[in-house]
């Protein structure tokens, strides 16, 4: 009997909505379906699928409010059906268009935000390009100014490593005033993906079923979001709401692979004995459980935390991120190692998992970043805490 | 996760907060002077514990999930817990008499007779104090192998034999041990589990030193040691499922004391004072140190909300266990780490008292004791994953044929 995990804090309207999902991912992106698009093309997309998760699931507004054609739900379900992307490797831009684009444009706001929230819950995919060359994931780190010509705003240089490019749309982009520095004068801009002077180069990614592009800008015409000197808190709330996200989706791969190592270590016989009864095997098994319920755990606290504006929304995202990018990576590593010689074969799923492992560890920071951020934070609470 | 108390709850955590604040003193921030492990502060220790223990019975907070006819206060598991949080803030003794009172407590409500069950309102008085006569030199993780010989004479047991790591033997007024009654049957089918007088001729206790210095636990000989055939717990051959009914009553993790002293917060403190707050490596590791300590406290927290809702906890307490003592190793030795060279030195010598020294030392109570790391992998492995156990040689043979080391 193949081993199933239970849920822990979802209603039964959540688990429902779970099951769903998964259901749907199953049948219609089953693992034969996301590796005819990996070897299809470098765009890692799958319009089709995109356009029924979107239209007839309502996922791409799913949290997203009911007056502007979104579903009205909250961050935690957008939470579970990431998860179910991250555990069927579903070829859609579901974090790229929801978690990242949504979330920083919510947050940022003013008055253009509305409509392009109702054009994301409308299925029309966008994505944020912020990180440049020198792959600092801080925005305070891009460089990329803005030209100003009259009433229009133009955009030239490069932006790196951005995800569901083919996919979108729209891009925003992060861009600062000129010679402005740090979160003053940080903006965010909306560049239309089919304007002139936008050109995407696909780029060869390790991740195999979601490749990275570079966004190459060239003069293209941009349109703020938000107004001028106001952006930063709110791309910053957007980037810690995206990263508590993210590792809802690492949580679902996880799962995954959890589940393939322990059904593998139960069935798979040698020395006429199922090799999970080998304490060396069952004891990597143990592993792969207390790494995936950590994680879990710390994933559902950073996203309930986003999801009800919790002042330590920044802290317990970075707590997540840093404790399930190397779990996530020891997870896909051990569950490979556990299926032996068919583990790192071309043919078995373990491969696709342990690149998204690597590849969504380092994404948005990987967990040197974030414990860095971590000390920082802790030690300003503490200084602020003795000077009340 | 973690829900606000609901109004009745916040008024009872108010009448423990008042109750505390009237009987006991908030933990200081730094230690006075070092940790002392020598026998005089063991003992000392050990009578503030039961003065503790009687200070919280007369106050009705000894036992608080307890039915009242056994001295408890017949409340919830919540509110215990809520006891427990609101104690870990105030400078008081708990520690092995919470441990053996969760231990055996619920084991005698569940098997006891209405006679053994009589020893339940001394025990929460603090006036007796049990210990837990189960490890012998042959039978470690593997507890089943129990050696120790119980025969009976008239209407009594006779006792023989050896038991090792004794929490508190040294101290303890009673003992429920776990021997064996019948050595032609296969091993669990054979054991009896007993109620004991820690003070008769025939029980020689001899402290063990553990590395760090302490002498929490003993060897105990047992010589034609005599205890009424009543104070067989189940019946005799029949203590095995009360041996694993106590070993299961892992409530120790919930709402566990966290000792402020030895945080990652108190390392980022001491960093940022020193100035080494300043390098990446350092801000690396303490970061670590707290993201584990924050996941620690998140998985606590689940436990709790199944608590809250009436179900079974939904993570298993071997992931916590494991956790608390691996992590809790780690952050120590990171902590001695930062010290740099003064780290070689500890207590009065070292930074704060040589606090981190001890916890580092402290680790073997933490991976060894209430079973190995090994043993708890191999349950997560059969218990929450259903993996097939090892194969067995000893389930159906008598237990005087199987083989062992000595």
């Amino acid at each position: 009997m193949p081993l199933e995990i239970q849920e822990f804090n979802l209603s039964e309207e959540r688990l429902e909505f779970r099951d769903t999902l998964r259901r749907f991912f199953e049948e219609s992106s089953p693992i034969t379906e996301v590796r005819r698009v990996m070897e299809g093309d470098s765009t890692g997309f799958a319009p089709d699928l995109w356009k029924v998760a979107s239209e007839e699931l309502g996922l791409a507004g799913i949290a997203i409010s009911e007056d502007l054609g979104g579903q009205g739900f909250g961050l935690k379900e957008l939470s579970i059906a990431l998860g179910e992307v991250g555990r069927s490797l579903a070829p859609i831009p579901l974090f790229a268009s929801a978690a990242l684009a949504g979330r920083v444009v919510a947050a940022v706001g003013g008055e253009d935000a509305d409509a392009f929230l109702r054009s994301i819950a409308e299925g029309e995919a966008a994505t944020l390009a912020w990180v440049e060359a020198h792959g600092d994931w801080d925005p305070a780190a891009v460089r990329m100014e803005i030209a100003e010509q009259g009433a229009e705003i133009r955009l030239t240089g490069e932006k790196q490593f951005v995800v569901g490019a083919h996919a979108a749309r729209r891009f925003f982009v992060i861009a600062r005033e000129p010679g402005s520095h740090c979160d003053e004068g940080m903006g965010l801009f909306s560049v239309e993906a089919n304007a002139e002077g936008v050109a995407i180069d696909a780029k060869e990614s390790f991740d195999l079923t979601q490749p990275l592009a570079t966004l190459r800008l060239d003069g293209a015409l941009a349109k703020r979001v938000g107004h001028q000197g106001e952006a930063a808190p709110g791309i910053r709330i957007g980037l810690d709401e995206a990263t508590a996200l993210l590792t809802a989706e690492m949580v679902g791969g996880m799962q995954k692979v959890l589940e393939t190592a322990v059904d593998y270590a139960a069935e798979r016989h040698q020395f006429s004995r199922p090799i999970g009864s080998f304490q060396a095997i069952k004891h990597k098994c143990a592993d792969l459980l207390i790494d995936f319920e950590g994680s879990r755990t710390a994933a559902d606290a950073a996203v309930m935390a986003s999801a009800e504006g919790d002042p330590e929304r920044s802290l317990l995202a970075s707590v997540a991120k840093s404790h399930v990018g190397p779990a996530g990576l020891r997870m896909a590593t051990e569950s490979g190692q556990i299926q032996g010689g068919v583990g790192y074969t071309w043919e078995y799923d373990a491969h696709l998992y342990y690149r998204r492992a690597l590849a969504s560890a380092v994404m948005l920071g990987d967990e040197t970043m974030h414990q860095e951020r971590l000390a920082r934070l802790v030690a300003s609470r503490r200084l602020e805490g003795a000077a009340q | 996760m973690r829900r606000e108390d609901t109004p009745e709850e916040a008024a009872f955590r108010q009448e423990v907060r008042s109750w505390l604040e009237a009987n006991a003193e908030l933990r200081s921030e730094q230690l006075a002077a070092p940790l002392d492990h020598s026998p005089e502060a063991e003992a000392r220790a050990w009578e503030a514990m039961k003065v503790w223990q009687r200070t919280k019975y007369e106050g009705g907070w000894a036992a608080i999930t307890w039915p009242e006819a056994y001295g408890g206060r017949g409340g919830t598991p919540i509110q215990q817990m809520i006891f427990n949080e609101e104690q870990s803030n105030f400078d008081v003794p708990i520690g092995f008499i919470a441990a053996s009172l969760g231990m055996i407590g619920p084991a005698l409500m569940r098997y006891g007779s209405e006679d053994q069950k009589k020893y339940l309102p001394a025990m929460l008085r603090g006036d007796e104090v049990w210990c837990q006569l189960f490890s012998e030199p042959e039978a470690g993780s593997d507890l089943a192998a129990v050696r120790t010989r119980g025969h009976v004479e008239g209407d009594e047991l006779v006792i023989n034999g050896q038991k090792v790591w004794t929490t508190s033997a040294n101290f303890a007024d009673k003992g429920f041990i776990v021997l064996r009654t019948n050595p032609d049957v296969p091993k669990h089918d054979g054991i009896s589990f007993a109620l004991i007088d820690m003070n008769q001729p025939g029980v020689e206790v001899r402290p063990l030193v553990t590395m760090r210095g302490d002498r929490h636990f003993n060897e105990v000989f047992l010589t034609d040691v005599r205890t009424p055939l009543d104070h067989v717990v189940n019946g005799i051959d029949c203590g095995w499922p009360v041996t694993t009914f106590t070993l299961m009553n892992e409530g120790a993790f919930i709402g566990m004391t966290v000792n402020s002293l030895t945080t990652a917060t108190a390392m980022i403190d001491s960093a940022r004072e020193t100035g080494r707050l300043e390098e990446g490596v350092v801000r690396q590791r303490l970061g670590e140190a707290y993201a584990r300590e924050r996941v620690l406290k998140q998985l606590q927290d689940r436990i709790k909300a199944s608590l809250l809702d009436g179900r079974a906890p939904d993570v298993d307490g071997s992931v916590l266990k494991i956790l608390t003592s691996e992590w809790g190793h780690e952050r120590a030795v990171t902590a001695t780490w930062l010290q740099g060279a003064a780290g070689m030195l500890t207590g009065a010598d070292a930074p704060g008292m040589g606090v981190w020294q001890d916890q580092v030392l402290a680790r073997g109570s933490m991976a060894v004791g209430g079973g190995t790391l090994e043993v708890h992998r191999n349950g997560l492995g059969e218990r929450a994953l259903r993996l097939p156990k090892e194969p067995r040689f000893d389930r159906d043979k008598p237990f005087k044929d199987l083989k062992t080391s000595g």
